[in-house]
């Protein structure tokens, strides 16, 4: 710790860090701009001046930028030093000689860190009479807008998209007073994060696209903390409302999971909640809407009464929904709504994320691990924020040298400029090519089930105590053998891996690596991938397999099937589910958008998507986070527990109607099933208040409430009451900083842009003021007695006639709905498959030829991709495509001429 | 009056082969570190001859190399900074085109000293024949084995390459020289850390001017005290000074440091050109302070300059006469500096355009009393330690020394809405010699 004196004021304050970052954490308002908080200080911009005083007798001081220098003890620095304000103020003066006036028709107004900045700062006249310099813009593609005029070249945008996050196609170009960001030519942003580009910059330059093709002023939105619903990381985000339409997510920063990013699924994958496809009404069967209200609906089910009902949950509902089906419709008869393989891998990685002995790392740990070894997973496409927590790792044992050279680490470009290209251990093994081998030490593709046996072979290299691996070859033999040595070199090792090859092997080999180096080393780790948002959440309430449901149906002894939240032909072949539902008399879906399963559908029920629904997921690390609602939606849609508990009036004896609200079914599912304990107490309960007041959803700022709705009634409507939590739909409430379960957007006084997050934090960069959100299930103790898994695969043999079909994912294609979002469904590629050299030879077909198959007694007819980065004998499928017709991967095609 | 530095430069300019270069004692420096005097002796003897840097910071070279770590795993790099862009100035260009060998055996003395074992000529776009000659001198000095692995017997290993610049003058800034060396954008670093941690492609790395590096076989050979006594002050050595504008005979001249300002334009450069008076000069290159009628009698050494409120920077003399329009000659520099930055900084990359617009309005008549305010407040607040580097700082030199020198013209323009000047027309006719 140093004594920090500030404007004469002693304040404690933790050695090393930069001034800038201090101040800040301390409270006090300093302007800046190329300084970012994951980024680190460059000195670019000059806005952060302080003066700095040799010692009580030194009067005038100097000037110096507070983001390039450390705390050293004892420090005098002044903020309000006349001359320190005034280099400041004219540091705005100069980025205004070039700034456009258009702040009123930029997207930026009113969030924009330079509006804030300059108003921090006193700036208003400028005394540059000349003209503006201008630019062309370039079309960057359907996330992000670009507007040249308004940059103040602060390279923040660079510094995150090629830097930090790995992106080729930006850069800084030309110089002088004609820097310019962008890419060589016109053409889609190829980085998975691009989406970022909108919060990092200080200024208009790069916005969110989507929302400008329905803006609003983001003052003029109803906003609340929720949580992305497109892959299993659970990344915090807040999603914005206004007229009925959700508008923007933008990231809500969570020290342990997303911190200050977002991909670009999960920041554009929210437009399905506005689109065509949306269910909006309730539906009979053969589409027909004639004569359907509530009370019709709720009469034709309670008709079911006293017959056999079985439940179908949803790995993308909530904990809510899935539980209050499962007692709706009684334990024997739920089903959880994955495919077998999904079934056996979820419970498999829920066995071993809570029986241990290894920790389920957050991204966070995963950024400072020292050593990486991914098994089975294609991070950029199946979890892209844990690919990017990857790209930092790769930094840590580099950043020891920087330290060891006195160098701070904040000090961005030293940093880099020491490390070069040097990166830290990080292998991968995947069955195909993957974006993050750019930073990879080696990599291996392979199937599924030769993957494992090198994940084996390094277990048991870590500790001989695990089954060995016969018939490796040398290079699988000295690769196991490197990545084993790396891993115990470690300090902070990780094994990540999942379920997304669809191999039970692949997890095995990974928690054997797992509790072998646990044994060695206390600090080690584990990452666990699965299918969606709340896998995890489903597998805990427990069930049995969707296969079985069918085997019930298929006897004949089911009345009706409720399914939640599922489209059924993701998760089951057609000719199976087809079958299914041909063979249940009643099908009622409760659903938000329409798919395969809701066209099938007898009676279909319109639910709230995540923005109009209040729930709980668990993320792949087992960590319980709520999601409230952002609004209510129109037609008297609910969410799909509400409507649960209203149907069990008719249909049970002893219904649920004294579940009110959120809290109280999440209370009932808290006591029932041990492992989610605590899961009741991650937000306060709806009844609380602070200073007697609700957490508001809507700014102070926000505007045209008298009128918007005029058009249908004069008089201004009472605001909905939300039972479910403490928050209110309105602008009236609580001002101050909400718990950090509940912030529905970050603002404080002269902070209007994302920027604000500063304020909410312990410290800059650490965690939300009273502890991150949300409540992590599995926290296994130190259990050395694990058993380890012993069976070891085969070595993979290719057939003559046959591929092995294995999985690809798509970060736009493979999720159900982030494709169904206009932006992300620009973003999907044609449906192909990737297939050997040697078996396309064998196959005589060329680049972009189609070839055919079956897989289960299904035709498939597609383009080919050649790649030496699979194995012979292997083909990849992407998953998940409009085009391409579901199978349970890994399963073998059937090679057709 | 010795010349070390061009005492063989013939005539017509030729440079001289290896051969001859060794006739004349060329490598013997080398020859004589080699055969046992340590890295350490070697810093040691170019400390006690106060050699300081040439190319305008004037910091002490043995001090520069004593922060490299010696016991460092290579590579490490010397680098001469041949990108002699700073407007007026052309001393390195002489010693680049006329003595290759002589930069080369510098080279090998300050790279030895600091055990590095790659070493670049960072040289400016337009030397073209620069170029020719350090690439053939290079190659001449890897065929004698001045170069290359295990150099003259001796087990040390030096190899050397040419990097021609794409023109930036910013490149001329070591750390942006490093960047622009290694691929990068010609952006400045920040120091800490320096070079000598943490340089070219993040390895320890000297980056030291021509001149400097040219002086270094004299000093070995002749010694640390000889190298002090060569000076008339108590800042060492000759120096290649240069004086441009109207002059009667412009040129380059190897002097003894601390030769007056009068001397060089009265005696070497032959006084002002006929019909015209001296008004002032930037002593070493576009930016520095400039120097006026008081100062003639200024020592040229960095100390002496640096007392009268300006910088030895490179010893090249600009000369400002007194039918020359100073607004207009600042000007001028400015849309250089303007053209230069690298727009890195916010101060330099939209204070220098905004500075050269208003001088621009000036000199054009249309200037107001309150931009001289605007320009004032850039010469203050574009000063060291506000901006990332030393660029715009030198470019505010001219310009707030020009604004205390030349006031009454500065206003006079805005009073009478025109430029006086513009009617005179100067017939350039001198050659320039060296």
């Amino acid at each position: 710790m140093s004594t920090l004196y500030i404007d004469g004021k002693p304040f404690e304050v933790s050695s090393g860090k930069n001034l800038l970052e201090t101040c800040l954490s301390l409270g006090f308002d300093l302007p800046y701009f190329c300084w970012h908080p994951a980024l680190g200080s460059v000195g670019a911009c000059r806005q952060c001046a302080v003066k700095v005083y040799k010692d009580e007798n030194d009067k005038r001081g100097r000037l110096i930028m507070s983001c390039m220098e450390p705390v050293t003890n004892n420090q005098l620095i002044s903020i309000d030093d006349v001359e320190a304000k005034e280099f400041r103020d004219h540091v705005i003066e100069w980025l205004m000689t070039n700034h456009p006036h258009d702040c009123a028709v930029c997207d930026e107004g009113g969030s924009c860190h330079l509006q804030d900045m300059t108003v921090m700062t006193g700036h208003s006249y400028r005394k540059f009479t000349y003209k503006k310099r201008t630019y062309k813009n370039q079309q960057l593609g359907p996330f992000i807008n670009h507007e040249m005029n308004r940059c103040i070249q602060c390279y923040r945008c660079v510094r995150f998209y090629k830097d930090y996050a790995g992106g080729k196609d930006l850069d800084a170009f030309a110089s002088r007073n004609k820097v310019y960001f962008g890419r060589h030519e016109d053409g889609v942003l190829e980085s998975e994060f691009s989406g970022n580009l909108a919060e990092v910059c200080p200024t208009g330059v790069f916005t969110d696209k989507t929302l400008k093709q329905h803006y609003t002023r983001k003052w003029d939105l109803t906003m609340a903390p929720s949580i992305c619903q497109h892959c299993s990381l659970g990344c915090n985000i807040i999603a914005g409302e206004r007229y009925g339409s959700l508008r923007m997510i933008a990231n809500r920063y969570h020290g342990e999971v997303n911190g200050y990013f977002l991909c670009d699924r999960g920041r554009f994958g929210y437009e399905y909640v506005n689109a065509p496809t949306r269910l909006k009404i309730p539906v009979f069967q053969n589409g027909s809407t004639e004569d359907v209200n509530i009370t019709r609906l709720l009469k034709q089910i309670s008709s079911l009464k006293g017959s056999t009902i079985i439940g179908i949950g949803s790995p993308r509902a909530s904990l809510e929904s899935n539980y209050v089906l499962k007692k709706l419709v009684g334990e024997s008869n739920f089903y959880l709504g994955v495919s077998e393989t999904d079934y056996r891998l979820t419970n498999l990685i829920l066995e071993i994320l809570s029986k241990g002995p290894a920790r389920p790392y957050s991204m966070k740990d995963v950024e400072e691990s020292d050593a990486v070894f991914v098994l089975g997973e294609d991070l950029t496409n199946t979890a892209p924020m844990l690919a990017l927590a990857v790209r930092q790792s790769v930094r840590q044992q580099p950043l020891k040298k920087v330290e060891s050279a006195k160098i701070s680490l904040w000090n961005d470009a030293a940093a880099r400029e020491l490390i070069q290209n040097e990166k830290g251990p990080l292998f991968l093994g995947t069955i195909a090519f993957t974006k993050l081998e750019d930073v990879a030490t080696s990599t291996c593709h392979a199937s599924p089930d030769d993957l494992a046996r090198i994940g084996f072979a390094v277990a048991h290299l870590i500790d001989p105590g695990s089954s060995p691996v016969n018939e490796l070859t040398e290079l699988e033999k000295s690769l196991a053998q490197n990545i084993a040595n790396t891993l115990l070199k470690a300090e902070r090792p990780v094994v990540i891996s999942g379920s997304s090859s669809g191999s039970d092997a692949v997890i095995k080999a990974a928690a054997n690596i797992s509790a072998a180096l646990q044994k060695k080393k206390s600090n080690s780790g584990i990452v666990l991938v699965v299918p969606e948002c709340n896998s995890l959440g489903l597998g805990l309430i427990g069930g049995q397999s969707l296969a079985k449901a069918f085997d019930e149906s298929a006897k004949g002894k089911v009345e009706a099937a409720i399914i939640l939240e599922n489209d059924l032909y993701r998760h089951a072949t057609l000719p199976a589910v087809d079958k299914f539902i041909s063979s249940t008399k009643n099908i009622v879906v409760l659903d938000h958008t329409i798919n395969a399963t809701t066209r099938k559908a007898t009676i279909l029920i319109p639910t709230g998507t995540f923005a109009e629904a209040d729930g709980t997921l668990v993320n792949n690390e087992g960590r319980a986070q709520r999601f409230f609602q952002v609004y209510e939606p129109a037609n008297g849609i609910k969410e799909s527990w509400r409507w649960l508990i209203q149907l069990s009036e008719g249909l049970l004896e002893k219904n649920f109607n004294h579940w009110k609200n959120q809290a109280d079914v999440i209370q009932s599912l808290a006591k029932e099933i041990e492992i989610v304990k605590g899961v009741d107490t991650i937000v306060p309960p709806p009844h609380v208040r602070i200073n007697g007041q609700r957490v508001p959803r809507q700014s102070h700022r926000y505007s045209g409430r008298t009128s918007m709705l005029a058009n249908i009634n004069v008089s201004e409507s009472k605001p909905p009451e939300d039972s479910d939590s403490s928050m209110s739909y309105t602008m009236e409430g609580f001002r101050g900083q909400p718990p950090s379960s509940m912030i529905p957007f970050f603002w404080s006084p002269g902070w209007n842009s994302v920027q604000s997050v500063n304020k909410y934090q312990e410290e800059v960069g650490a965690s939300l003021r009273g502890g991150d959100p949300g409540l992590r299930l599995f926290n296994p103790g130190q259990n050395n007695s694990v058993k380890y898994f012993e069976t070891i695969p085969e070595k993979f043999e290719a057939v003559k006639g046959k591929l092995l079909a294995v999985p690809l994912h798509h970060i736009f294609g493979s999720e159900e709905l982030s494709s169904k979002s206009d932006a992300v469904s620009k973003r999907i590629p044609q449906a192909y498959v990737i297939i050997n050299g040697e078996d396309a030879s064998s196959l005589q077909a060329s680049e972009g030829e189609e070839i055919k198959f079956e897989i289960d007694g299904q035709s498939y007819q597609l383009p080919v991709k050649i790649s030496k980065e699979i194995q012979k004998g292997v083909v990849g499928i992407p998953i998940g495509f409009a085009d391409v017709p579901y199978a349970d991967l890994p399963a073998w095609a059937i090679l057709k001429t | 009056m010795e010349k070390p530095l061009t005492k063989h430069i013939r005539k017509d300019q030729r440079p001289l082969s290896l051969k001859e270069y060794e006739k004349v004692g060329g490598y013997e420096s080398v020859r004589k570190i080699l055969k046992g005097i340590s890295p350490k002796e070697v810093q040691k003897i170019v400390i006690d001859s106060n050699l300081r840097g040439r190319g305008g910071a004037g910091f002490g070279t043995g001090l520069k190399w004593s922060f490299v770590p010696l016991d460092v795993l290579k590579p490490k790099y010397l680098i001469a900074n041949a990108d002699e862009m700073e407007p007026g100035t052309f001393k390195d260009r002489i010693l680049l085109e006329c003595t290759p060998h002589q930069l080369i055996e510098g080279m090998i003395v300050a790279a030895y000293a600091i055990q590095a074992d790659v070493s670049f000529v960072f040289l400016r776009w337009a030397y073209k024949t620069a170029a020719d000659t350090i690439t053939k001198a290079i190659h001449e000095a890897y065929e004698a084995g001045y170069l290359g692995k295990n150099i003259l017997q001796s087990g040390y290993d030096l190899e050397m390459h040419l990097h021609t610049g794409v023109g930036r003058y910013m490149c001329g800034e070591e750390t942006a020289l490093l960047n622009s060396l290694e691929g990068k954008r010609a952006t400045p670093r920040a120091k800490p850390p320096f070079p000598q941690i943490s340089g070219l492609f993040g390895k320890p790395t000297i980056v030291n001017n021509v001149e400097t590096l040219c002086c270094l076989p004299h000093i070995i050979n002749n010694g640390a005290d000889w190298f002090n006594e060569l000076s008339l002050t108590n800042d060492s050595g000759t120096k290649i000074y240069g004086v441009s504008g109207k002059v009667k005979k412009p040129g380059a001249w190897e002097l003894p440091m601390g030769t007056t300002l009068r001397e060089l334009i009265e005696v070497h450069a032959g006084g002002m050109a006929d019909g015209l008076k001296f008004r002032g000069a930037l002593p070493g290159g576009a930016s520095t302070d400039f120097l006026v009628e008081d100062h003639l009698d200024v020592k040229m050494d960095y100390t002496h300059v640096a007392a009268a409120g300006s910088r030895l920077g490179t010893g090249t003399v600009v000369i400002l006469d007194d039918k020359t329009c100073p607004v207009g000659f600042i000007k001028n520099l400015e849309h250089f500096f303007a053209q230069e930055s690298c727009g890195f900084c916010t101060p330099c990359r939209e204070g220098i355009p905004w500075v050269e617009k208003i001088l621009n309005s000036i000199e054009t008549g249309e200037g107001r009393l309150e931009d001289l305010k605007l320009l004032e407040f850039h010469t203050k607040y574009l000063g060291p330690g506000n901006t990332f580097c030393a660029f715009a700082p030198g470019a505010m030199e001219p310009l707030q020394s020009g604004l205390k020198y030349f006031r009454e013209d500065f206003e006079r323009h805005i009073q009478e809405k025109k430029c006086e000047f513009k009617n005179f027309k100067f017939q350039v006719s001198n050659s320039v010699e060296s």
